[in-house]
C-alpha cells in the first residue's frame, strides 16, 4: 500500500532511460540541465524545505564535485574518483555545519553565502602558487548519454533517499525542528546532530551532481565552477516549486530550466535582470511554491 | 533516601542580575510540588535550569542520583524529564497525532510507527483529547493545545513533568477540568513540578510548595502553611524587599 | 617602514568597513530587514561617483553631497514599495528575516544586472588627490585619509544622533523592542523606513569613499555585502560601537594577511576570524547573551 508510488515511479525512470536511445544532442542535452537541477533542487530543499535555513552554498559544493573530476578525472577509476568527491563534499559540509549550525540561523545564511566564493579563492589560491595553472581541461572518457544515465540514476536515488528519510525519525525530527526549534531538544532530539547530518547528506547529492557533470565542459577553472549564479538559480526553482514536499522542487525546475535556456538565447545581456525579477515575482506571490498552493487547496 | 530531584546552590546570572539566587530544593517520587512566586521572581528561569533549556552558573542537579545540571536539554529529555511550556507550543504544522508521537520517537526506548501511533491515540485519550489525532495542531482551541502539549509531555513516560503555567488563562470550567486532569496524572503516581499562580489550583493539588522571590528561596512546606508565612504575603503584595 | 604603512592601509579600509556596516546595522537591527543586497548600493554610488568626477568634473567629497540624500530616498522608495509588504505579510520575525533574504537575494541580480549592462564587468578607478602625504614616516595617498577622515566624521555623526537625539533613541528603542516602542507613542514602521533609509544614505556614503582609493566593478557588490554582515555579526547585532571595533579589526586582518602572507588568502583570513569570534562569543564583541 505505502509502496505503491515506487510502481508509477518506477515506469517512469525506465521510459526517461530510453531517451539517449532516439533523442537528438539538443534535446539530451536539456534533459540533462533538467536532471542537473532537479538534482540540486530537490537535495537543497531536503535540507532547507523543513528547517527553512536558506542555504546560499550549492555552487560551493557542485564545484567541489566538479574539481574532484578535473584534479582526479584521469589518475583513478571513474566511481573511485565519485567516492573521493562525494567524500570531501560530505566533510566540508560537516564543517561548515558543525561550525554553524548550532549558531543562529541568520548566521548560517551569512557563512553560505560566503563559501562558494571562499572556497573559489582557496582552489585559485592553490592553483596558482603550487599547480602554477588556473585551469584545468577535464580528460574523462564518457559520452553525454552516459553522463545522462548517470545523472538519471543520481535523480532516482535522490528522491528514493528524500522520500526514506521523509518517512524516517531523522525526517521526522527535521520537521520537529522546522516547526518549532525550542520544542524539538525538550523531546529528546539532538537538533545540531540532525541539522548536520541533513545538511551534508544534501550537499552529498550537489557534490555528486558537480562531479558527473563536469565532464560535459573539457576545460573548467575556478570562476566556471563556482559560478554563484548556479545557486541562485537552483533556489528560484527550488522556491517556485516548493520546498515543503519532497516532488515541489521538481514542479519549479521543468518550467525555470525552460525559460533561463530561452532567456540565456535570447537576452544574453539582460539574463541577470531578468532573473532577478522573476525570483522577486515568486518571492512576492508564490511564498509557499506551487506545491504549497496546490496543498492548501486539496486541504480545503 | 534520596529523592527524585534534588537541587542545591542553584544560581544563574544575567548580566548583573541574578535570576535565580542559590536555589535549593527536593521532589521525591510521587509528590507533586508547587514553585510559586511573583512575577520575575526566577520561577521559569530555574524550569529552563532544570530542564537544560539554560545552562546553570553554579549548583548542582541531581535527578534519581544523576548530575544533569549543565548538560543537554535532549539528554535531560531522554534521561526522563518532560516539560511544558509557560506559552503554549504546540508542532502547528503537524496533526495532534504527530506531535505526540514527537514526544514518542526519540526517547528511550523508541517507540515508532504503528506502535507508536497506537499509544498516541491512548495518550490523545488520556488528556481528553481521543479521537481528534488527525486534525491540525493549530486548529485547536487553546485549552486542548494545552491538553496536547500535555500529551506531548507524557508521552516520554518521564520520571518527572515541570509544568510551567500549565493552568493559567483557563476559564474556570476549563480550569476545573485542567486540576481533574492533573489530581488523575497524581494518582497514577507521576512526579510533578508545576509553577502556578493559582492558588485554587495549588491548594488542592500540591503537596508541597516552594516559594521563590528575587530568586532566592523564601519559603518551603505544605500550601496552606505557606500561603499564611508573613514574609510569602510580604513578597506577593510588594513588601519592603520587593 | 613596512609594518606601519601596512597598520595605516588596514585601519583605512577597516574604517571603511565600520562604516558600510553601520549602515547595515541599521537596516538589520531597526528595520528587521537583512538586505543581501546591501553592496550593490555600495557600487551604485561608487559609479556615481566615478560619473560625477570623470563626466561632470564633480569632486568626490562634492560628489557625497549629491549620492548621499539621493541613496536615502531611493532606499527609502525601496522600503516603501517593495519591503513594507513583506513586513505586513510575515507572522514572526524568523519569517521576516528569511522573506527579506530571499527578496534583496532577487534585488542583488537585478542590481547587478543592470550595473553589468551599463558598466561591463571591467575594473574601473579614477584619480583623485592621488598626492603622498608622509604619516609616521611612512607615505600614504592623500585620498585615503581624505576616505579615513570622512568616515571618522559620518560614523561619529551617526553615533552622536543615534545616542544623543530623541531620534536615535525611538530608533534604538525599536531595535531593542518594536511591541514596547509602539506603547510609547513610537511610529515603529516610520522608524523601520527611515533607519532602512539611513542605512542606505551610508552605504552610499561608504560607496563614494571607497572609489576614491579603490579599484571596483559591477560584480563587487557581493563582497562588501559579505564583508558589512560579516562585521556586523561580529560587532553584534545593532551596535554601532562592535561595528567599529569589528571593522577595525578586519581591515587590519585582511591588510596584514595580504601583506605578509598571500593576498590570494585575504577570504580565507575573514572567514577564520568572522568563525573564531562567533564561536569564542556566539552573539558578537558587544552583543548582549539571549536570556
Amino acid at each position: 500500500m505505502t509502496f505503491l508510488p515506487l510502481i508509477p515511479a518506477t515506469l517512469l525512470v525506465a521510459a526517461l532511460a530510453t531517451l539517449p536511445l532516439y533523442a537528438d544532442g539538443y534535446c539530451l542535452s536539456l534533459s540533462l540541465s533538467l536532471l542537473n537541477y532537479t538534482v540540486l533542487a530537490t537535495a537543497w530543499a531536503m535540507f532547507s524545505g523543513p528547517t527553512r535555513y536558506v542555504s546560499l552554498a550549492t555552487v560551493a559544493f557542485f564545484g567541489i564535485g566538479a574539481y574532484s573530476v578535473a584534479v582526479l578525472g584521469e589518475v583513478l577509476p571513474w566511481p573511485l574518483v565519485l567516492l573521493i568527491a562525494a567524500a570531501v563534499g560530505g566533510a566540508v559540509a560537516l564543517l561548515v555545519g558543525l561550525s554553524t549550525l548550532r549558531l543562529s540561523g541568520v548566521y548560517f545564511v551569512v557563512f553560505t553565502f560566503g563559501l562558494a566564493e571562499l572556497i573559489r579563492q582557496l582552489v585559485t589560491w592553490y592553483e596558482v602558487n603550487v599547480t602554477r595553472a588556473l585551469g584545468r581541461y577535464v580528460f574523462v572518457d564518457v559520452t553525454q548519454a552516459q553522463i545522462y544515465w548517470q545523472m538519471l540514476a543520481l535523480a532516482t536515488l535522490v528522491f528514493l533517499t528524500g522520500w526514506l528519510v521523509g518517512r524516517s525519525r531523522l525526517g521526522f525530527a527535521l520537521r520537529i525542528i522546522g516547526d518549532d526549534e525550542t520544542v524539538a531538544p525538550h523531546v529528546g532530539i539532538d537538533i545540531t546532530i540532525v541539522k548536520v547530518a541533513l545538511f551534508a547528506l544534501s550537499a552529498v547529492f550537489m557534490t555528486l551532481a558537480g562531479a558527473i557533470m563536469a565532464p560535459r565542459w573539457t576545460y573548467i577553472d575556478p570562476a566556471i565552477a563556482f559560478n554563484p549564479m548556479v545557486s541562485f538559480q537552483v533556489l528560484i526553482m527550488a522556491l517556485l516549486g516548493g520546498a515543503g514536499r519532497l516532488y515541489g522542487p521538481l514542479l519549479g525546475v521543468i518550467p525555470l530550466t525552460l525559460l533561463f535556456e530561452f532567456l540565456i538565447a535570447r537576452f544574453p545581456n539582460h539574463f541577470s535582470i531578468i532573473l532577478g525579477l522573476v525570483f522577486l515575482v515568486i518571492v512576492y506571490l508564490v511564498p509557499n511554491g506551487v506545491a504549497g498552493l496546490t496543498a492548501r487547496r486539496a486541504a480545503r | 533516601m534520596t529523592r527524585l530531584l534534588e537541587i542545591s546552590g542553584l544560581t544563574r546570572r544575567f548580566g548583573g542580575l541574578v535570576a535565580v539566587d542559590g536555589l535549593s530544593f527536593g521532589v521525591a517520587q510521587g509528590e507533586i510540588v508547587g514553585l510559586l512566586g511573583p512575577n520575575g521572581s526566577g520561577k521559569t528561569t530555574a524550569l529552563n535550569l532544570v530542564s537544560g533549556a539554560l545552562k546553570p552558573d553554579a549548583g548542582t542537579i541531581m535527578l534519581d542520583g544523576r548530575p544533569i545540571a549543565g548538560l543537554r536539554p535532549d539528554r535531560i529529555a531522554r534521561l526522563g524529564l518532560a516539560r511544558t511550556f509557560q506559552l503554549v507550543r504546540v508542532l502547528g504544522s503537524m496533526t495532534c497525532a504527530e506531535n505526540v508521537v514527537a514526544g514518542l520517537a526519540f526517547r528511550r526506548p523508541v517507540l515508532w510507527g504503528e506502535a507508536a501511533a497506537r499509544r498516541a491515540g491512548a495518550l490523545l485519550d488520556r488528556v481528553g483529547l481521543g479521537g481528534r489525532g488527525a486534525m491540525p495542531a493549530d486548529a485547536l482551541t487553546y485549552i486542548d493545545q494545552k491538553r496536547l502539549e500535555l500529551a506531548r509531555g507524557l508521552a516520554l513516560s518521564p520520571r518527572i513533568l515541570l509544568l510551567d503555567e500549565w493552568l493559567a488563562g483557563l476559564n474556570p470550567s476549563e480550569l476545573q477540568e485542567g486540576i481533574a486532569l492533573i489530581r488523575s496524572l497524581r494518582a497514577e503516581g507521576t512526579t510533578i513540578v508545576m509553577v502556578e499562580h493559582v492558588m485554587d489550583a495549588i491548594r488542592s493539588l500540591c503537596d508541597r510548595c516552594v516559594v521563590m522571590n528575587a530568586g532566592a528561596l523564601i519559603a518551603e512546606g505544605p500550601p496552606a502553611a505557606v500561603l499564611a508565612d508573613p514574609a510569602v504575603i510580604s513578597a506577593y503584595l510588594g513588601g519592603d524587599d520587593a | 617602514m613596512i609594518l606601519i604603512d601596512a597598520l595605516l592601509s588596514g585601519v583605512t579600509l577597516g574604517g571603511m568597513y565600520a562604516l558600510i556596516a553601520m549602515g547595515l546595522t541599521l537596516q538589520y537591527g531597526v528595520a528587521r530587514i537583512m538586505n543581501l543586497s546591501y553592496g550593490e548600493f555600495l557600487i551604485a554610488a561608487a559609479f556615481l561617483a566615478f560619473w560625477f568626477f570623470t563626466g561632470l568634473g564633480v569632486n568626490p567629497p562634492a560628489g557625497l553631497l549629491l549620492v548621499v540624500p539621493l541613496a536615502f530616498l531611493v532606499n527609502w522608495a525601496i522600503y516603501r514599495a517593495l519591503l513594507t509588504w513583506l513586513v505586513a505579510r510575515a507572522k514572526t520575525r524568523a519569517a521576516l528575516e528569511v522573506d527579506s533574504i530571499l527578496a534583496t537575494f532577487g534585488l542583488l541580480f537585478v542590481i547587478q544586472g543592470i550595473a553589468l549592462v551599463a558598466f561591463g564587468g571591467a575594473y574601473y578607478s579614477y584619480s583623485y588627490l592621488a598626492v603622498p602625504v608622509s604619516v609616521l614616516g611612512s607615505t600614504i595617498a592623500a585620498n585615503r585619509l581624505v576616505a579615513l577622515a570622512a568616515a571618522a566624521v559620518i560614523g561619529g555623526g551617526l553615533y552622536l544622533v543615534m545616542t544623543r537625539t530623541r531620534l536615535g533613541t525611538a530608533l534604538r528603542a525599536v531595535a531593542v523592542d518594536p511591541v514596547a516602542a509602539q506603547l510609547v507613542a513610537i511610529d515603529i514602521r516610520a522608524a523601520a523606513a527611515f533607519a532602512f533609509a539611513l542605512g542606505g544614505g551610508l552605504v552610499a556614503a561608504g560607496g563614494v569613499l571607497v572609489s576614491m582609493f579603490l579599484t571596483f566593478s559591477a560584480t563587487m557588490g557581493v563582497l562588501f555585502t559579505m564583508k558589512a554582515l560579516i562585521v556586523v555579526i561580529m560587532g553584534g547585532v545593532g551596535n554601532l560601537m562592535g561595528c567599529l571595533v569589528a571593522g577595525l579589526l578586519l581591515g587590519l586582518a585582511e591588510t596584514l594577511v595580504s601583506r605578509f602572507v598571500d593576498p590570494g588568502l585575504t577570504l580565507a583570513a575573514t572567514f577564520t576570524l568572522f568563525l573564531g569570534i562567533l564561536l569564542w562569543r556566539p552573539a558578537g564583541l558587544f552583543g548582549k547573551a539571549a536570556r
